[in-house]
Parts: C-alpha cells; structure tokens; sequence
C-alpha cells in the first residue's frame, strides 16, 4: 500500500570497482568539506555581535512612563494575576499632593517586583495591563546575574529611562516585514 | 681541536633540542588546529576567547589538564596504568630523532677547516626500521593502559588497537619496501637527498604512496580508522579510566604521532627538504652572502619548505577526520588484509618489474 509518494526504490546491486576503493568518494567528500572550510561562518559572537531578535521577541521588563515622564501603572494588579509564574508581585500607594508629575493616576505602585529567576517570559502582563504600563522590551535581555541580591528587580530597575526611552517600530512579524520593503527608517510608529 | 669537538657537540645538542621542541610545539597547536580545522569544515569560528584568535588555548587546556584530579581506579594494576601513558608518550617522542629537517649546518672552526653538521638528531643507516621498531613499541602504551584500567571497554580498545596496528604495519612496511628498492638504502636522509629538486618519489609511487597513508592513519588511530577510541562504541576505548594528565599524555602523544608521520610522509614521498629550484635558490644565496652564510640560508629555506610540507600532512589528517565517517570492525581488518596488502605486494612486483626493465630502458633512451 502506498501511504505517500514519497518512497524510494532500494536497489542492492553490485558495488562497481570505483566504488569499491572508496577513493573517488572520499575525494567527493574532501572537496564538500574544503568548500565548506572556506565559507563564511554562521557563528553569531553573541557579546560582541548582537542580531535583531525581530519585532515579537521578548526580553527585559520595562515600566513604561507617558510623555510627561510620570509613570503609567496603577498598581492595578492584573498583570500579577496574569502572570503564570507568580512573578510579580506590587504594593499600592495612593499619590499625594505634589506628585502630579510623578504619577498619572491618584494609585500608583510604590513597589513593584519582579523576580527574573521565576518570570518565563510569556509576555501575558503586557497583555493584561490596562494602562500599557508594562511591556517586555525586543532588544535587550535580562543580564546575566549570579549574586541573589540581583534576582528580583525593582522599580530602579525597571522603570523606563527618561532620556533613553524604549520604542518599539513594529508589533508583529509582518509589520516588521511590510516597513522593510516599503524602507521606512526606524521611527515607531506608535508613541507608546 | 677539542675547541671545535664542543662546537660540533653543543650545535647537536642545539638541533636536538629544537627538534624536540618545535616536536612539542606543533603537537600543542595541532590539538588547537584540530579545533579550529574542525570548526571551520562545520562553518563554526572555533575557539577564540583565549587569546587573539583562541591562541593561547593549548595553554589553557594544558592548564585544566593538570589542575583535574588524577584518579587511579582501585581494581586498577596501579604501576601499568602509570606505565601505559608514559610508553606511549616515551615512544612518540623518540620516533622524530631520525627525520632529517633539513639540509646540514656549515660553521668554520679554524680557518680552512669546515665542519658540517646535518639538521637531524641521529641520521642512522637504518632509519626506516628505527621508525618502524619503535612505532610498533607505541602499540605496548595503549595495550598496557588499557589492560590496567581493569575495564571492558578499555580492554576491548587495546586489543582493537593492538589488532589494527599489526595488520596495517605489514602493508605499510610492504609499502616502504618499493621504496627501499627504488633507494637501496635504509636511511632516511639517504632517500631524502635521492629525491633531490622536484623527483619526488611520489611521481613514481603513486600507489605505495596511497597505501602508505592509508596505512599512516591507521596507525595514528586517526579517523576513519579511530575505532580503538570510538566514543559512540567504546566510551573513550582505552583511555576511558584515565583523567588528569595522563589522559593529556594519551591525547598528545597522538597529535605527536600525527606529525612525525606527516613528516615521515613528507621525507619519504614528497622530497624532505627538496623543493624544484633549490639549487638556484642555494646559488643566488651563496652568490649573495658568500659560502657558508649562503649554504647555511639555503638549508633555513629547505628546513621551512619541510615543515610546509609536514604540516599540510598533519592539516590532511584534520581534514579526513572531519569529512569520513569511522569503518566498522570488519571493514577495516577487511582492507588491511584482503585490500591493502595484495596492493602492496602487487606494487613491489611492478616496482621491480620497472628497476628490471623499464629503467635501462629509459636510460638508453636518454642516451
């Protein structure tokens, strides 16, 4: 019975004399093997040389601001619900007269935790939040630590750069794609 | 004249002492080579953190290999398990005394009187079988290590070794003998200066040439016909106990073999230190910078175009390694009994055949 039409006819005919002194074949397989001592490397030399994960790749947390630099979480507590690794975890606080600038909200996270040795990347906290506060960042990962004090991030850690803010050009693979052929530079297309 | 008997005595010591050096040397780098080589044919970089370029990996590796611990099993014959890798690094080393490297060094020891001091440690008038005697003693270090480990695995390797190496000498020394009868001389340095310019032996043993390699991996346990050391089979075959610098020895007295072979291949079939045009070359350098200098210089370019041609050999080995997958059992007893040793004895008859007939043939030709 034929299953698909991919089968190959088996043949167990006689060896001819070239075959037999192997020569000739080890001398095809040298020549494959020279050609490929001569071309160019896949070898990425990660430290040094970096690649473009692609726009859908997630690495390291960031805690988004708004333009006016305050920052956008509310502390609302989805993305810890969210979070199948029990991650996360946040303290409340109310905002205070005079913290305008820093707060969007009157209920912002006084603490906000996340620890890098459970978090699994799955990215379902940017999914959950309301306010577009977190997201996992495309090009940089979580460094690599090795004391304990360095396991769980804290706001200092995650809270966005004012003068080095994370932007993102595309949010699928195909938008990536799409901005590429059409050439458009690398301006974001949504302010986050 | 006792004056210049210590010159003659300390340039020896000298060349014996390089030669051993740059023995150890290369047999460092080729565990690098081999690396990079490997690395290179997967379209990989290889190693390159120590170092520019990952040169100072062999240190590295040296260093690891003495900082792990040296474990001795305990059913083990604790002084044969020693033994083992000390004969085979033992009898690695002492095959590189009769290659000639090059040439001769000319230094004046009194005014008129000029003394001439060959590069080579010992030029033996039975250099070949020297080689021969003492690659076969190699075998005794696998055997006996293997033996002593008190393991199957490593047993089973020795005695594939030991199996494999006997087969193939005799078809390697079958081999040599069409050689020995085109020289009439069993001295290395004597086929060496036969092969003079560009006539090559190879021109005219193309196929003892062939066997001869065959043979040469064989005997080095290289790849296709490693299989005293299989990993997918044997673990690690005969070395599977040991750890720590023994285990180095084991692993460096290979990379030794594989250059004193790829020299033996370069002496033997690819002209030494001959190279096409070196009289030339000897005559400009003489006419340049006056006799001894000159012929000195000459016998530096020969030296270099020796060690070009040894180390292509040795970069050969790496390159079949990384392209042939290993023979089984049976296929390899199969080709070095019923393969390789009809074709040698098949060569020596042609070889004769030739010296009878063909040879005063051409020379009347010639005439």
């Amino acid at each position: 019975m034929q299953l698909t039409n991919r089968s190959k006819q088996v043949s167990n005919k006689e060896m001819t004399f070239a075959e037999r002194i192997y020569l000739p074949a080890i001398a095809t397989g040298l020549g494959i093997t020279i050609k490929h001592f001569f071309q160019k490397k896949v070898t990425i030399s990660y430290p040094e040389v970096k690649t473009n994960l692609g726009p859908v790749f997630r690495g390291r947390h960031v805690l988004k601001r708004d333009d006016q630099g305050r920052e956008r979480c509310t502390a609302c507590g989805l993305c810890a619900v969210a979070c199948p690794a029990e991650a996360i975890s946040m303290v409340a606080a109310e905002r205070q007269k005079g913290e305008e600038t820093l707060y969007r909200e009157e209920k912002y996270a006084a603490v906000y935790e996340i620890n890098m040795l459970r978090c699994i990347f799955c990215g379902l906290c940017e999914e959950a939040c309301p306010k577009q506060a977190i997201y996992l960042r495309h090009d940089e990962f979580v460094p690599v630590f090795t004391e304990r004090d360095q396991v769980i991030w804290g706001k200092d850690k995650l809270a966005e750069d004012m003068n080095n803010r994370y932007l993102r050009k595309a949010w699928t693979r195909e938008e990536a794609h799409e901005q590429d052929i059409k050439g458009i530079s690398a301006q974001p297309r949504t302010q986050l | 004249m006792t004056f210049s008997i210590d010159v003659a005595f300390i340039i020896k010591a000298i060349i014996i002492l390089l030669i051993f050096a740059i023995t150890l040397l290369i047999a460092t780098y080729s565990t690098y080579a081999e690396r990079k080589v490997a690395a290179f044919i997967q379209d990989r970089i290889g190693p390159n953190r120590a170092g520019p370029f990952g040169l100072l990996q062999p240190i590295a590796d040296a260093v690891k290999m003495f900082f792990k611990e040296d474990f001795i099993p305990s059913q083990a014959n604790k002084w044969l398990f020693i033994l083992g890798p000390c004969l085979s690094m033992l009898t690695a080393l002492m095959t590189s005394a009769v290659i000639p490297f090059g040439d001769s060094v000319k230094y004046e020891a009194a005014p008129g009187k000029v003394w001439d001091v060959a590069v080579q440690a010992i030029d033996v008038n039975i250099g070949i079988l020297y080689v021969f005697g003492i690659v076969s003693l190699g075998v005794y270090g696998i055997m006996v290590g293997g033996w002593a480990s008190n393991n199957k695995f490593s047993l089973l390797g020795a005695i594939r070794a030991a199996s494999q190496n006997i087969s193939y000498e005799i078809s390697m020394g079958l081999a040599i003998v069409a050689i020995l009868m085109m020289t009439g001389s069993l001295s290395i340095r004597h086929i060496v200066e036969q092969q003079h310019g560009g006539n090559w032996n190879i021109f005219y043993q193309p196929l003892g040439f062939i066997i001869f390699i065959t043979c040469a991996f064989a005997e080095c346990n290289r790849t296709p016909f490693d299989l005293p050391e299989c990993e997918t089979e044997l673990i690690g075959g005969y070395h599977t106990e040991y750890s720590s610098m023994k285990l180095g020895f084991y692993l460096f007295a290979e990379y030794i073999n594989m250059f004193v072979s790829s020299a033996m291949i370069a002496s033997l079939y690819f002209g030494g230190y001959n190279y096409p045009g070196m009289d030339w070359v000897q005559a400009k350098l003489i006419g340049a910078t006056g006799e001894i200098t000159g012929h000195n210089l000459a016998t530096l370019v020969g030296t270099l175009v020796f060690f070009g041609k040894a180390l292509f050999f040795v970069f050969f080995y790496m390159w079949v390694r990384w392209t042939l997958p290993r023979f089984r059992y049976d296929q390899l007893m199969n080709l070095g009994w019923k393969g390789l040793i009809p074709l040698a004895i098949v060569n020596i008859i042609l070889t004769g055949g030739a010296i009878l007939y063909l040879k005063p043939l051409v020379i009347s030709l010639l005439k």
